[in-house]
């Protein structure tokens, strides 16, 4: 998993390429803690470049999420595809979070 | 029943991608498409990774993977361990409506596990947990 982010005013883009599973997902959890502790409170997760979760990933969004939500900031995703997208759907997590198509379409709604 | 896979490694994180390798490796020889074999490496994580976390809860143990197939054809992965005895799927399911801050934290894996396989079936053996996820050959998929 490799994790890049950039900032377009005051949002953090974040794309996550590769395998999100139960080895790699602390990673995640602990780059975007690290963020919100330093101030940030939007967050774009691009995943277009994720190849597969597990639920160890989904636990990470969550407590991530939930971290973000709590001090009034707000995680979105963009680019979900193929068995990331069929994830995200069988465990609900489509009707929880603001899903879009692309980066360009999530950065006009965040 | 015919045995295409037999792998024991210690009951650690680390071990987790040489089990998953091997059962994708299994389940292409067997024809799946990649879709499948990404659902089933997908079933497969979840109950490994249940496995390391708990089964030994805290002391050394191995865990030991058999791809098989059964006589309807059905691939069997089984998952076996001698840790504590845990039925993984007396577990409930999680609450997959509700919201960002109701919405519980885990319980996900047993749930994808169940949705994502054909069948799958727990079974205590003598001092084992012998866990079987089971994926029919006829069809991509479920």
């Amino acid at each position: 998993m490799e994790i890049s982010v950039r900032k377009e005013k005051n949002v953090s883009v974040v794309s996550v390429t590769g395998r999100m599973d139960a080895v790699t997902a602390p990673e995640f959890e602990k780059n975007l803690s690290e963020l919100m502790s330093k101030g940030e409170k939007k967050f774009l997760v691009n995943l277009a470049g994720l190849e597969y979760i597990s639920s160890a990933g989904l636990r990470s969004i969550l407590v991530i999420a939930k971290q973000s939500k709590a001090g009034q900031g707000e995680v979105i995703f963009s680019g979900l595809r193929g068995p990331v997208e069929e994830v995200f759907k069988i465990s609900g997590f489509h009707s929880i979070f603001k899903i879009f198509e692309s980066e360009e379409m999530a950065l006009k709604q965040i | 029943m015919q045995v295409l896979l037999k792998k024991r490694y210690p009951a650690r994180l680390e071990y987790l991608q040489p089990f998953t390798e091997a059962i994708s490796h299994c389940a292409k020889e067997q024809g799946f498409d990649k879709k499948r074999i990404s659902e089933i490496e997908l079933a497969a994580e979840e109950a490994l990774v249940n496995i390391f976390n708990y089964a030994y809860q805290g002391n050394e143990g191995d865990v030991e993977v058999i791809c098989k197939l059964d006589p309807q054809d059905r691939l069997i992965i089984e998952i076996l361990d001698s840790g504590v005895p845990f039925d993984m799927l007396s577990l409930g399911e999680p609450d997959t409506t509700a919201d960002i801050s109701e919405r519980k934290v885990g319980g996900l894996g047993i749930f994808l596990i169940r949705k994502l396989m054909d069948d799958v079936q727990y079974q205590h053996e003598g001092t084992k947990n012998a866990l079987s996820l089971i994926v029919n050959k006829d069809k991509g998929k479920k």
